[in-house]
């Protein structure tokens, strides 16, 4: 293929460098294998993959969830602590949810800064915030059970972004939603990262979504997990329904259909 | 509780087993009556009753010593069984070094210990004996019931907490506490209940100390053949244990009503 955007432009400084990374599991499954990537500051990277291709794995190892089996990842902005662990200032989203059910809204929200030692009193402005960034201000008090699927997700994303995070990953988070919900989401997220400086890491297996969210694709083929292709989304943000029924939208889509096609059909180990 | 009993007016739900109670009462009653069963058989509800106005005050007494041994068993075994699930929920080691022997003390029947219990607190301390026994009957279900508790955390929400870099005793405290609650509340509800059989089980065995508690009263009533008193004594037995039931069935209520399955109301 010879599309002008299969080589992405870089935007910012290199914030996460992934060097040769590999991970092979106890069993003796390789999930990854010869893993190279930078990640920009800014940057809104989607990794793109059938479902084992390892895109959540590799989101875990770049999160600090586990170490590669050969290879590293380097945080060549971010200080170092006395146990020569780079202090990521990441927020992580999972698939589900994952709040607390014992807490109400505010509870989940506040747990990051009450782990980082911070008192009620004085972190209530923050998580007041961070709440009402995702539009959930009259759900303070309400407990998880009492929310639908898409404000539990609210939920989870205010509570990875109360700590002002320069670095968002999320693990297919809408994937369990409807298509409407999704849409709503998609569109907030967007709202929220438009020009805030911090960049996103999102893992999804929907070509649209990626398309529609990222700056840039990384897509990723499977046995073992291993990064086929980058592809550039140059389409200029802020993105919005006109963006979704544009053209460009669709060669967009096409283009990257087309190269999923190409990493479901071709053998991994090959690269 | 099905949800058929769930959908039920609780006028009715409580209204049924008594008028049935009543009913059972009364036919007891009659039947003692037309039957002419002796009362050392089966003494009519109203004889029943009759002494337990007459006896209440040495009822009352044995009642209090039963219920102190039960309570202090129960909070005992309570800190102990969370205290050592705790524990082990911090090491594998540690968990697999102390299971083996709650094991052991919860399959060995209390009856068969009583003896060699009773031996090494000295005969002249038979409450120690009792309680002691009655906490080892009480204690396994709150031990095995927040081990599992303390494990069964959500993988995702483990995570969570090691990326915000939570410490040992922040993941205890805002994580595996919260979600061992419900665990360790069932754990109370079956405890509690043991608690008071293992008091009553024990006096048996080993005698009562230096009051007689309601085990005691049983056997003495039976020696004598004051079959009424012997109802009367089981019957404050009785409604000691659902007592204390309710207690622990209204804790977990409160304590669980907002965000866990078991104590959530539905609407339909």
């Amino acid at each position: 293929m010879t599309a002008p955007m299969q080589t992405a432009p870089v935007a910012g400084r290199t914030l996460i460098e992934v060097r040769g990374v590999a991970k092979r599991y106890t069993g003796g499954t390789l999930a990854l294998d010869g893993i190279n990537l930078s990640i920009a500051e800014g940057e809104f990277l989607s990794l793109l993959g059938p479902s084992g291709c390892g895109k959540s794995t590799l989101l875990r190892l770049i999160a600090g969830l586990g170490q590669p089996s050969s290879g590293s990842i380097e945080w060549p902005r971010a200080t170092y602590d006395v146990a020569g662990e780079p202090e990521r200032g990441i927020g992580f989203v999972f698939q589900e949810p994952t709040l607390l059910p014992w807490g109400t809204v505010f509870d989940n929200v506040f747990l990051p800064l009450r782990l980082a030692g911070q008192r009620r009193r004085d972190a209530e402005g923050a998580v007041l915030d961070a709440i009402e960034k995702v539009g959930l201000a009259g759900f303070v008090k309400a407990y998880p059970r009492q929310l639908s699927g898409g404000m539990r997700m609210r939920v989870s994303i205010a509570r990875a972004l109360v700590k002002r995070p320069k670095v968002l990953l999320m693990d297919e988070p809408f994937a369990a939603l409807d298509e409407i919900t999704r849409m709503r989401l998609n569109d907030d997220l967007l709202e929220l990262w438009a020009g805030r400086g911090w960049t996103v890491l999102f893992v999804t297996h929907s070509v649209y979504e990626s398309v529609y969210l990222s700056s840039r694709i990384a897509l990723m083929g499977a046995r073992p997990g291993h990064i086929r292709e980058l592809i550039g989304v140059g389409a200029p943000y802020p993105r919005d329904e006109n963006f979704r029924i544009s053209a460009d939208y669709n060669e967009y889509c096409r283009i990257t259909s087309a190269a999923l096609r190409g990493a479901m059909a071709g053998k991994g180990g090959d690269l | 509780m099905n949800d058929d009993q769930r959908a039920l007016p609780i006028g009715v739900r409580i209204g049924v087993p008594v008028v049935l109670g009543v009913l059972v009462i009364a036919l007891w009653e009659v039947l003692v009556w037309w039957l002419a069963v002796p009362k050392f058989v089966l003494p009519a509800p109203s004889l029943i009753f009759k002494s337990l106005t007459t006896d209440y005050p040495s009822l009352l007494l044995s009642l209090w010593i039963t219920l102190r041994i039960t309570l202090m068993a129960f909070f005992i075994a309570l800190g102990l069984g969370v205290a050592l699930a705790v524990l082990s929920a911090q090491s594998r080691l540690i968990e697999i070094s102390i299971f083996p022997y709650a094991v052991i003390l919860q399959v060995t029947p209390v009856v068969a210990i009583a003896p060699l219990i009773l031996i090494w607190v000295g005969l002249e301390h038979v409450d120690r004996a009792l309680l002691i026994l009655a906490t080892i009957v009480a204690f396994f279900p709150i031990l095995s019931n927040t081990t599992l508790g303390l494990k069964s955390v959500d993988h995702n929400l483990r995570d969570l907490f090691q990326l915000y870099g939570a410490t040992r005793w922040q993941r205890l405290r805002y994580l595996q506490l919260p979600a061992a609650l419900p665990y360790l509340l069932g754990g109370m509800k079956i405890s509690g209940g043991l608690a008071l059989i293992g008091a009553v089980v024990a006096e048996f065995v080993a005698g009562s100390g230096n009051g007689a508690g309601l085990a005691w009263r049983i056997v003495e009533s039976a020696n004598r053949l004051n079959i009424p008193r012997m109802f009367a004594a089981l019957l404050m037995l009785s409604v000691l244990g659902i007592f204390i039931f309710l207690l622990m069935a209204g804790l977990q209520n409160l304590l669980l009503r907002r965000w866990h399955e078991s104590a959530m109301q539905r609407e339909r």
